[in-house]
């Protein structure tokens, strides 16, 4: 084959090669490592089944909020105004959490019905609302929030 | 009246960078000299009417005119005064005249430094430069006026600016940021005026070659900035978060990386003609989609600052217009161009190849983890989030081959290279890493980890290779000292950036593996151990600033009894944000180990949730990132670039070209 053909098929068998592992390893990595985010609603309802990770958000019950007096641990309720989940976390509960507010968690149902959750995510702002709660809540957080 | 001097200046440059988008294209159809020449006045036109808007922005912003909406829902007169002014870039509106502020000083730089360059190119790269600004103009000017004001009732005070972003680190992260993003613009305006006129030569990558170092280095202080900010600031003790808009600025970073890389072939070689124009559009075009993907608020983290519809399809149309048009333009002309292929299968051309393979594999990866979710919320197929873990199994395999290429890469010459001639002089590197890579983890550590037994063996595998092959360049000088001077300084810069690299690995990898958090309950009084340092909660005091009051812990640090530190972690309420709560830590930093330590809540009767950080080597991130910044700017400083000013244009070849 000419030098400059074979050189050009070398560099675009590189490039496919190249393509091809990248995708292999994002649908290998996408497999396991991608939460899909339930409102309240389907959890209550027995969507979730127990042990998967799923993302979890809702407003934060007011009044729910108890602490552990001897560790970190806190659980709450989260509701989207059509049914609530009880959560538990152990750590520190980002800056701009509060009751009342939205709130997101990752982490996994428990046997129980429990949201075990590893993290919860903090907001970059008092107006801030993750817009997978604002959805979920769709009209309903509007009448409830006053 | 002077926020509407403001807008008028941004509709002058408006016009002037229309006029710079076509009075030279017209010139440079029609042959005429004329008109190709206006190009640099309207360049300097440009930058001195954004200057001004800029400037007037600025001054609305330190004389507290909360008339103007986006200093009432910014800044506060109770913010300190850099502040004030770095919240002028703390919003949508301020920092788009940022970007194209920056955008007109690059413009007005290739227009001075350009002198040597024949007239038609200056014009159709200064073309190209203006048209970007016309859509970034255009885009400021319908949908996001930063002078736009809320009469006929000002408020009296301003709801000041997001606590997050009152840190020394933001004050200056997004102006190098766009330095940066912006930068690419420069490369991409070569690559085009280059398609454009179908001399798509080695002058042409030689001319592009600086400019996108220096775009690059900047690249590269922005985004160390920003995770050095997060750290500080976040109060979670982390330093990268794949967040989706940290991502919208890696991936111009990896991509820009493979552009200066496939850049020195094509300066050097003549070869990747067509690739390296394609990495250029690539870069900038990445740059683009990282603003759309920050500006348009489909995201939401603390830089997207609204959600308004027709911002996103502005941008999301003025993007599909950029690279729609450039990669037809691409299409068209590229094959046209052929370069001569003349290398092996061990030469340096094919090593400089497959280092942009693998940056390109990393930054498509990237780019699929951040749009995943996008897409399939946008086809109604459930709402998903693809977190760290995605991120971490494609990008860290990736860069573990591409650091195991980058040793022998520098060692690898043009053409060809005989595989014994390579090898031999690297195998004592290669030996010397291993061991180091296995003895390191048992012997910091205590026990074997095979994730730092890797990460150490590649950074040290980088470190020797390029102490070999800095030994072989003085191989043949008289003395060490005289060889030492006679290597240029594109080379020392690429030592250092490939050894800044290998710092930042290292960093990464012992960071991640041996940090030791603990998040407890403390009372006054407590103590807490954690990696052998002992941290004693003294308690809390009020402290005031001067937008804020806090609550200031004490804690003492202290080792074997002798005490090392005396740490101020702060819980602050910013007043003028409804009592916004923000966490300040306190962190004692050192050479191979910060002890971060983070206010949580407080839990009554004056016990708080305390966290406490041992993050060993967090710092050489950052020095990594500096320490490749300095590389780029070492390169971009080679004589061999600068183009002498006031001389006549020479015939091609009077530079000293180097013997290939």
């Amino acid at each position: 084959m000419h030098p400059i053909r074979r050189q050009r098929l070398l560099i675009v068998l590189l490039v496919v090669v190249g393509a091809a592992c990248a995708v292999g390893l994002a649908a290998y990595a996408m497999r396991e490592n991608i939460n899909l985010f339930y409102p309240p609603a389907d959890i209550a309802a027995g969507q979730v089944p127990a042990g998967k990770k799923i993302r979890a958000g809702g407003m934060v019950v007011k009044g729910s909020l108890r602490r552990d007096p001897n560790s970190l641990k806190v659980d709450f309720l989260i509701t989207d105004y059509k049914a609530e989940v009880p959560v538990q976390y152990t750590g520190i509960l980002p800056d701009l959490f509060a009751e009342g507010q939205g709130v997101v968690a990752n982490g996994t149902l428990d046997a129980n019905g429990v949201f075990q959750a590893t993290e919860v995510l903090a907001k970059h702002d008092e107006k801030y609302m993750p817009p997978e709660v604002q959805q979920a809540l769709g009209g309903a957080a509007k009448t409830a929030a006053n | 009246m002077i926020p509407e001097l403001g807008h008028l200046a941004l509709i002058l440059a408006l016009f002037l960078a229309l006029a710079l988008a076509l009075l030279p294209t017209v010139g440079v159809i029609r042959g005429s000299a004329l008109l190709m020449h206006s190009a640099r006045s309207l360049a300097a036109g440009l930058m001195v009417m954004l200057s001004a808007a800029f400037a007037l922005l600025a001054h609305a912003f330190l004389n507290n005119d909360f008339s103007v909406a986006i200093v009432a829902a910014q800044s506060n007169s109770q913010l300190p005064w850099f502040y004030q002014f770095s919240a002028v870039w703390g919003g949508h509106e301020g920092s788009l005249l940022l970007w194209v502020w920056i955008l007109s000083l690059w413009t007005l730089a290739v227009a001075l430094f350009s002198r040597q360059l024949p007239l038609d190119l200056v014009a159709r790269v200064l073309a190209v430069m203006g048209a970007v600004a016309v859509g970034f103009l255009l885009f400021m000017l319908l949908t996001s006026n930063p002078f736009a004001r809320s009469l006929p009732n000002p408020p009296l005070e301003g709801a000041d600016l997001n606590p997050l972003l009152q840190d020394p680190g933001m004050v200056i992260h997004p102006p190098m940021l766009y330095m940066g993003y912006v930068g690419f613009s420069v490369a991409f305006a070569f690559a085009i005026a280059a398609l454009w006129s179908g001399r798509l030569d080695v002058t042409w990558a030689r001319w592009s070659r600086p400019w996108s170092v220096v775009a690059w280095l900047f690249l590269t202080i922005g985004i160390t900035l920003g995770s050095w900010w997060a750290y500080s600031v976040l109060g979670w003790g982390g330093w990268w978060f794949w967040d989706p808009v940290e991502n919208a600025s890696f991936m111009p970073w990896l991509v820009g990386t493979a552009l200066i890389h496939s850049l020195a072939v094509t300066d050097k070689r003549g070869v990747f003609k067509s690739w390296t124009v394609l990495l250029a559009i690539f870069a900038f075009s990445l740059s683009l989609l990282g603003t759309f993907l920050v500006r348009s608020g489909v995201l939401t983290s603390v830089h997207s600052f609204a959600a308004d519809p027709t911002r996103g399809i502005f941008i999301l149309a003025f993007l599909g217009i950029v690279i729609g048009s450039s990669l037809t333009l691409y299409a068209l002309r590229a094959p046209a161009v052929v370069g001569a292929a003349d290398y092996g299968w061990l030469s340096r051309e094919l090593f400089l190849l497959t280092n942009n393979v693998l940056l390109l594999v990393a930054a498509l990866s990237v780019l699929c983890g951040t749009l995943f979710p996008l897409v399939v919320d946008a086809l109604g197929l459930g709402k998903y989030s693809v977190g760290p873990p995605y991120f971490d199994a494609v990008f860290v395999p990736v860069m573990a081959v591409l650091l195991a290429f980058l040793g022998v890469g520098p060692a690898s010459i043009w053409k060809r290279s005989r595989g014994a001639q390579l090898w031999r002089p690297l195998l004592p590197a290669l030996i010397a890493s291993v061991l180091v890579g296995l003895l390191f983890p048992i012997a910091y550590g205590g026990a074997f980890h095979a994730g730092v037994a890797l990460t150490v063996c590649l950074a040290a595998w980088v470190l020797f290779c390029s102490g070999v092959d800095l030994r072989n360049k003085l191989r043949h000088a008289a003395s060490w000292q005289a060889g030492l001077g006679r290597l240029t300084p594109s080379y020392y810069g690429m030592l250092v950036a490939h050894v800044g690299l290998a710092v930042s690995v290292a960093g990464v990898g012992l960071t991640s593996v041996y940090t030791q958090e603990r998040d407890l309950r403390v009372a006054p009084g407590q103590q807490v151990e954690v990696a052998g340092y002992d941290f004693v909660f003294a308690g809390t005091e009020p402290a005031r600033g001067p937008n804020y009051t806090a609550e200031r812990g004490v804690v003492l640090v202290s080792r074997g009894g002798r005490q090392l530190a005396e740490l101020h972690p702060e819980k602050r309420r910013y007043h003028a944000r409804a009592d916004q709560v923000m966490t300040e830590a306190a962190i004692d930093a050192g050479f191979s180990r910060d002890l971060y330590v983070a206010l949580g809540e407080p839990l009554g009767e004056g016990a708080w949730a305390l966290r406490v950080h041992y993050k060993p080597f967090v710092r050489w991130i950052w020095s990594g990132g500096a320490l490749m910044a300095f590389g780029g700017a070492l390169a971009a400083a080679d004589r061999r670039y600068r183009l002498r000013r006031a001389t006549p244009v020479p015939a091609a070849g009077a530079e000293p070209v180097p013997a290939s």
